[in-house]
């Protein structure tokens, strides 16, 4: 099990021609994941990794190859293009790893996937794993995780591998890692990722790390104090950050009293969250609260 | 990236949205020149990219081409210090000269994002002016918002509903209806984060004028906008984040003392956190991104040496798609280069971090290497 990808995975990667494209289609392959076509319109007939067949179209890639799970790397003009050539092929879950696209390009394709039956994760973050199905959809470096039995989540990229190495370390191993991205408008936000853990029979626990900038925490917060199961702990980032300057994330800006960390640690907290005090407990914090819970 | 006031203003006047007739000075010859053909009496606003320029001195009337001439020499003599700018102020090296407007009462609009809803969201108040934000926290009714369909776009039912709520007449609402719609448009067709009035102004004659303008244009989007790119004012940003923003590093100059190298905007953010929380602060917030080359760490790293206010580095480097051997040469280039002998704390994990480290030990920088971020914070702290 895990969440969103496993052993059933196919995978069709967008821009695969491409340096980042054809580098991380071999890191995924070597992990384990199931890559069974690459999409680059014009170069359709050609190969990577001497193996995977390349198409113009993703409509062509599905026709030959089923994939059901897409990972773009297409450059940021053109990255929103190709999450709906890939929804109406009928891809259920795109990952946009693509950084810097325009927010207005994201929120019609948001839009646009209301009514389509597509989960889009991204645009500029680091893909998803399930390191227990060997099926890693992302960038993330494959060797720093652990199978296991605690789901992590954040908005940022090498931060969820910080928290990822700290588990791994102390040998707490991940049901799956899903970084939603970074930017101030993504496919898939916290409360969702969350639904999917909590109904994964395989996740006993979740770590969420989130950072400064507008309120997906505490909407977390709000649907972990309603509805969700499961034991959680969490960090917020960004708290030494100065207001109002942009910080890389277009995402982590402080734009009101709900944007700053400690309203996001309260409404955390309220909500029954174990605080995670620093960016170097995220670990400990994590196995004590699997202790306790066990 | 924002803009000036008058170059926000020439967007509106080009949407259609009513501004006081005015130009921009950039001496003060300029200014008197500007005032007498307004007939003398204007208003001169210092063009800085930040608020509260009301309050910090920045706006004042004159009353003769020579009080303009006085006033804007005045302006331009020193930087402008106000609430946003910081102790250090903002150099001026253009004023906007302005008709003066009679105003009755002060309106605000503004569109930004919202990212909640994943849509564009138009606000209205009809108490607008310098206390909109006191406002908006202690009486929230006060402000009307709309959210707006990306596909549909403003819709006419929409802007009924917020001019309900702006008290106006049905000459100043159909006005004030056109000047929603244009805004809207220049926030699709220029990409913009933010466009914001504030004041919209109702004169004593009966019209609208946009007596500010604030006009946010998203980076991101700056590929398929040549003209506007144009628009950027570097003099109003720190030097050493300009260089940044030359080589595609996100720099945040800070106030402390120990320069920061990080791959990943969350994790540097993480970085800033757990030093400060061992004792030291940050000089800088520094996200050298993923791909990066030998080159670009150490042209990052430069910058970081550059920083007067630096008294030691953190290194803290999780190797993903940035291998941690090209970060390590990266960094040896510049401390070479620059000749420098600044203490250094490195945290290095990931994709070839053997590598990495033994190049750094073999340097023979002042390099202290260490495995967690903990170690790490304390390292820093202990120097």
């Amino acid at each position: 099990m895990g969440i969103l990808v496993d052993e059933q995975t196919r995978v069709v990667v967008q821009g695969i021609t491409g340096r980042e494209g054809r580098f991380h289609t071999q890191a995924c392959m070597a992990y384990g994941a199931n890559v069974v076509a690459g999409v680059t319109p014009g170069r359709g007939g050609q190969k990577v990794e001497e193996t995977v067949p390349v198409f113009d179209s993703v409509e062509q890639a599905v026709a030959e190859t089923g994939a059901n799970v897409s990972l773009i790397f297409v450059p940021a003009p053109s990255a929103m293009d190709a999450v709906v050539e890939a929804a109406e092929a009928g891809i259920p879950l795109v990952v946009c790893i693509s950084e810097g696209v325009p927010v207005l390009d994201t929120i019609r394709v948001a839009e646009y996937l209301k009514t389509s039956s597509t989960r889009l994760i991204g645009p500029n973050c680091p893909g998803l794993i399930n390191p227990g199905a060997s099926c890693k959809v992302g960038i993330m470096p494959g060797n720093i995780h652990l199978p296991g039995r605690t789901g992590v989540f954040s908005r940022s990229g090498t931060l969820t591998y910080e928290a990822v190495s700290q588990l791994t370390n102390l040998g707490l191993g991940q049901s799956g890692c899903v970084g939603i991205g970074g930017d101030p408008v993504i496919g898939t936000n916290f409360v969702d990722v969350l639904r999917l853990f909590d109904d994964d029979p395989d996740t006993d626990q979740v770590v969420l790390i989130g950072e400064i900038g507008g309120s997906m925490e505490q909407e977390a917060a709000e649907y972990i104090k309603a509805e969700f199961t499961k034991p959680v702990c969490a960090l917020v980032v960004g708290a030494t950050a100065p207001t109002g300057k942009r910080m890389g994330h277009a995402g982590a800006m402080i734009t009101g009293e709900s944007a700053t960390v400690e309203a996001k640690v309260k409404a955390l907290r309220d909500a029954g969250a174990v605080i995670i005090p620093t960016p170097a407990d995220i670990g400990v914090t994590a196995q004590s609260l699997m202790a306790a819970t066990l | 990236m924002k803009i000036h006031e008058y170059q926000a203003k020439e967007l509106f006047a080009r949407y259609g949205i009513p501004v006081p007739s005015g130009q921009a000075a950039a001496d003060p010859d300029q200014a008197a020149h500007a005032a007498s053909q307004l007939g003398g009496r204007a208003v001169i606003k210092a063009q800085v990219h930040a608020g509260g320029r009301g309050r910090a001195g920045g706006i004042q009337v004159v009353n003769s081409p020579q009080e303009a001439q006085a006033y804007a020499t005045q302006l331009f003599s020193r930087n402008l210090v106000t609430a946003q700018t910081g102790p250090n102020g903002a150099p001026v090296y253009q004023v906007l000269v302005e008709e003066p407007a009679a105003i009755a009462r002060e309106i605000y609009l503004a569109i930004t994002i919202d990212r909640v809803h994943r849509r564009p969201v138009i606000l209205a108040s009809a108490s607008g002016g310098v206390d909109i934000e006191e406002t908006a926290a202690s009486n929230p009714e006060a402000i009307a918002t709309e959210v707006i369909d990306p596909v549909l776009g403003l819709m006419p039912f929409q802007i009924r509903r917020l001019i309900a709520t702006l008290e106006l007449d049905s000459a100043l609402a159909r006005s004030a209806a056109q000047v929603m719609t244009s805004m809207y448009r220049l926030f699709v067709e220029a990409d913009c984060s933010l466009v914001e009035i504030n004041p919209l102004v109702v004169t004593s004659e009966g019209n609208l004028l946009a007596l500010d303008a604030k006009v946010n244009l998203e980076d991101d989007a700056l590929f398929r906008h040549s003209d506007l790119k144009d628009l950027a004012d570097p003099s109003q940003e720190n030097e050493l984040e300009n260089r940044a923003s030359d080589m595609d590093v996100a720099y945040v100059k800070l106030d402390g003392n120990v320069g920061c190298l990080v791959n990943g905007a969350g994790l540097a953010m993480a970085t800033m956190d757990i030093i400060a929380a061992r004792g030291t602060t940050a000089a800088n917030f520094l996200d050298v991104g993923g791909g990066a080359s030998v080159e670009k760490v150490a042209d990052a790293v430069k910058i970081i040496l550059d920083d007067n206010d630096v008294d030691r580095v953190l290194v803290n480097i999780f190797g993903g798609i940035l291998r941690c051997d090209i970060a390590a040469e990266g960094i040896v280039k510049a401390y070479k280069e620059q000749g420098s002998r600044l203490p250094m704390v490195v945290r290095m994990l990931g994709t070839n971090v053997d590598q990495g480290k033994s190049t750094l030990r073999d340097s023979g920088l002042p390099v202290t290497l260490v495995d967690t971020l903990t170690e790490a914070a304390d390292a820093v702290a202990q120097i």
